[in-house]
Parts: structure tokens; C-alpha cells; sequence
């Protein structure tokens, strides 16, 4: 299976979360924020390598203000890991690959 | 299909040192411009840019977390910083340069060609090796160094106003600091916020007299002069801060949920202690252009610039470190 990206919103949100058998980092972002973009390729990378043990799924903040404000979001690129449909790590800005998968390690 | 990146490649292979003509460590408008000139001088330089943050130390620099531009010539309705910075490091590829989106994490310039190593530091052999370096890290923006500044960070405490202006619509805020980038950001952040309180430890600002007109004439923008941030308050985000009046030695509470901090500048030289000389304010001491205490290694932009600090003086002298390193280089090859 390859790794892709899904899309989510304030509608589908909780199912997709909830649902998954795996863990789920959702990034939080926003067309306008320049370190989110940094990190998209990045993501993108880390969903392939990762598929099958992490879902990555993305929530444009700018569209979805429910979700947003459920989990407090106050900076963006904001990463929250989801296991068993619940918050288990945050990681607010940006970050390189490595760094990144070191933080996502010890809850994987 | 492309071949792969050189350093994909590298990575694959295994620990293989790659040799290169120009190194060039950083990628804002002093790097990138050595960037356009070393590769229009066939040197092919490999720019090692940095990795992704939501601070300054990012690939494009400072320009990164800045909206319009107005003062970069060229530009007569101004740029966006990311657009301005991604037109440079196009400008650069399209002549040849390689780029790297890693961090610098040692640098041997003991003897030449001179060692530089990404990713673990302790490896035996450097990643790459550079005929001529030139030395671009730019610099970072101060924080109050307070725990609780670094424990509300992400929640309230904000180093990017561009990111993080939209969660503050009608709330109450403040920015701590009297330059133009204090003053840039508080402009901007009118655009969500009720209210925002530039903070300031002295009677008058350092910003540029254009910017200072800005935001003395904008209605919600006020200042509190001579006044000092002691504390960051808030359990789970910003609630306010504590403030001290400099002269009276008066503390004060504001009531705030969001804190932007822009009180200045540190240059990122700590890879180079010990083997460039340093300022006593730790920039690195130029001389003759862009030259160094190490023959061949070269120095722009604002990592030896603390007096001018603008994207265009950046860019200026990148050209005279690119320019500085290839007569050095053939110099050294016995070229006439």
C-alpha cells in the first residue's frame, strides 16, 4: 500500500480518527502559513515510508475552525498524533524529517 | 525518470565523502546571491540550506516568517519574503546549484579542503569537502528566555506572526520589542487582533521612521515605554503578562492571550566557535570584503552584519564572498 494523505474536515473528522486501526497524525495547517509548506513534502515522504503502521491525514484550519478549536490549535504547522481516536502527542512547528520521527518514535 | 538528488544518492551509497569547489552554509539573500554568482562562474556550489522550522533557522532565512517586502529594489509593489526567497533560489538552480535541506551539524576548517559534516557529527569522515566555504547562517531572533515563555510556546507565545496571527482574531495582544521587525508584526497582527500593545524597554523606537509613522497613526496599536516582560502567565495557554516599568521599578499585569516576541538578533556561529575569529558580540570578524581569519572560508549576510541587517546588504555582500572565493580558487590553482 502507498502512503497518501487524506484530506479531512470538521464532518469527517471523528470517523476517520476513530476508525483507524492504526495511529493517525493529523497536521494542521493553513494555505497561508509558510512553515506548513515546508513540512508538506516532508509528510509526504514519512506517509510512504510509514504506510501501514501511520496514517497521515491534513485539516485546513481556515475550513474546519470546530476541529481546530476542539484541540486548542493556536500555532501552525501544529502535528497531532492520534491513537485509538485519542490525542497521545502534539508537535507544534515546523520540524526536519529526522527530528520529527524521533519525537513521533517513542509513540509508535 | 530523475536521477536521484546527489546527496539521496550519497545517503544510499553509505558514508561517501562528496568533494566540492564552493560550499556555501545557509540559504536566505546572502547565500542564495553567493549561490547565483559561484554557479554563473561554473564553480557548480552546493548550498546546504537548513531543515524546516517555525523560527528563522529555516531554508530562505528570516525573509521566511515576513510578508510584504518593501524595500527590496527591484520589486515596485513589493514582495511576499517566502515569494522573494523562492524567486532567488530559483535564480541560483537555474545556473547550477545544488541544494542540500540539511543542517550543518560540525565543520572542520583545520585544513583544507575543509570538512563538513550533516547529520551525525561523530562520523569519522565529513559529508562533504569544500575547496572554498562560504559561511551564510544568518541570524535568529532573541526570545525573553523566561520557562514560561518556553512552556507557552505553541500556545500563546508565538515566533511567527504569519503563522499564528489568525488564531488571535478579537482577542487582545502584544509584541515585545522596538525595531522594524516589532513594528512589522504588530501592523500585521492588527489585521485579527482587537488590540495590540507593542512593549518596549526603552522611550523610543529603533524602527525605520516610515514604520514608526505606520504605527503611531494605526488605531489599535499602543505602546508601553520603558517597560520590560518579567513573566508569561497561563496555565495551559497565555493569559497575560507580567510587566515592570524600567524607570519607577512599577510592576504591572496586561491581560493578553497571545505574546510575539521580536527584541532582536543572535548570529548562528556556534558551529564555527573556536575556529573562525568572532566579535565580541559573536558575529564573524570580516575583513577585506568578506574575507576571514581562514584563508578560503568566506563570510556574508547578516552572521557579520550587525549594523545594516536588510535583504539587500545580505545579497550585496553574498556577491562579494561568491566573487572573493573564485579569485581565491584560481589563485590557488595557479589560474592568471
Amino acid at each position: 500500500m502507498s502512503g497518501t494523505i487524506t484530506t479531512l474536515s470538521d464532518a469527517s473528522f471523528d470517523e476517520h480518527v476513530k476508525s483507524s486501526d492504526i495511529p493517525v497524525l493529523v497536521d494542521f495547517w493553513a494555505e497561508w502559513c509558510g512553515p506548513c509548506k515546508m513540512i508538506a513534502p516532508v509528510l509526504e515522504e514519512i506517509a510512504t515510508e510509514q504506510a501501514g503502521k501511520l496514517n497521515i491525514a491534513k485539516l485546513n484550519i481556515d475550513d474546519n475552525l470546530d476541529i481546530t478549536r476542539r484541540f486548542d490549535v493556536m500555532s501552525i504547522p501544529t502535528l497531532i498524533l492520534f491513537k485509538d481516536g485519542e490525542p497521545a502527542a502534539r508537535i507544534v512547528g515546523a520540524k526536519g524529517k529526522g527530528q520529527l520521527l524521533q519525537e513521533l518514535a517513542a509513540h509508535l | 525518470m530523475e536521477p536521484p538528488h546527489q546527496w539521496e544518492y550519497r545517503r544510499r551509497v553509505g558514508q561517501v565523502t562528496e568533494a566540492r569547489q564552493v560550499v556555501i552554509v545557509g540559504s536566505g539573500p546572502a547565500g542564495l546571491t553567493a549561490a547565483i554568482y559561484a554557479s554563473r562562474a561554473q564553480l557548480s556550489p552546493l548550498v546546504i540550506e537548513g531543515e524546516p522550522s517555525s523560527t528563522s533557522d529555516q531554508p530562505g532565512g528570516q525573509l521566511m516568517l515576513t510578508t510584504e517586502v518593501e524595500n527590496f529594489p527591484g520589486f515596485v509593489n513589493g514582495i511576499m519574503g517566502p515569494e522573494l526567497m523562492q524567486v532567488f533560489r530559483e535564480q541560483a538552480a537555474r545556473f547550477g546549484t545544488d541544494y542540500v535541506t540539511a543542517k550543518v551539524t560540525r565543520v572542520d576548517l583545520s585544513a583544507r579542503p575543509f570538512g563538513l559534516w550533516v547529520g551525525d557529527p561523530e562520523a569519522t569522515e565529513p559529508s562533504y569537502r569544500a575547496d572554498a566555504l562560504i559561511v551564510a547562517t544568518g541570524a535568529r531572533s532573541l526570545m525573553l528566555n523566561l520557562p514560561s515563555e518556553e512552556r507557552l510556546l505553541g500556545y500563546g507565545v508565538s515566533t511567527c506572526a504569519t503563522c499564528d496571527g489568525f488564531f488571535f482574531r478579537e482577542r487582545d495582544i502584544a509584541v515585545v520589542g522596538g525595531g522594524d521587525s516589532a513594528l512589522e508584526e504588530a501592523l500585521f497582527l492588527t489585521r485579527f487582533a482587537d488590540s495590540v500593545t507593542v512593549i518596549h524597554r526603552r522611550d523610543r523606537l529603533r524602527a525605520s521612521k516610515v514604520m514608526q509613522q505606520r504605527a503611531f497613526a494605526h488605531p489599535k496599536i499602543s505602546f508601553r515605554w520603558n517597560t520590560v516582560v518579567e513573566d508569561v502567565l497561563g496555565e495551559s495557554k497565555v493569559s497575560g503578562v507580567t510587566l515592570r516599568d524600567v524607570v519607577t521599578d512599577e510592576v504591572s499585569t496586561l491581560e493578553i492571550a497571545g505574546l510575539f516576541v521580536a527584541i532582536g538578533h543572535e548570529p548562528n556561529t556556534s558551529l564555527f566557535k573556536g575556529q573562525l575569529d568572532l566579535e565580541d558580540n559573536g558575529y564573524v570578524r570580516t575583513f577585506d570584503g568578506t574575507r576571514t581569519n581562514v584563508e578560503g572560508v568566506f563570510a556574508c549576510g547578516d552572521v557579520q552584519d550587525h549594523e545594516y541587517r536588510q535583504a539587500v546588504t545580505a545579497a550585496g555582500s553574498g556577491c562579494m564572498a561568491a566573487i572573493g572565493a573564485e579569485r581565491w580558487i584560481e589563485e590557488q590553482t595557479g589560474g592568471i
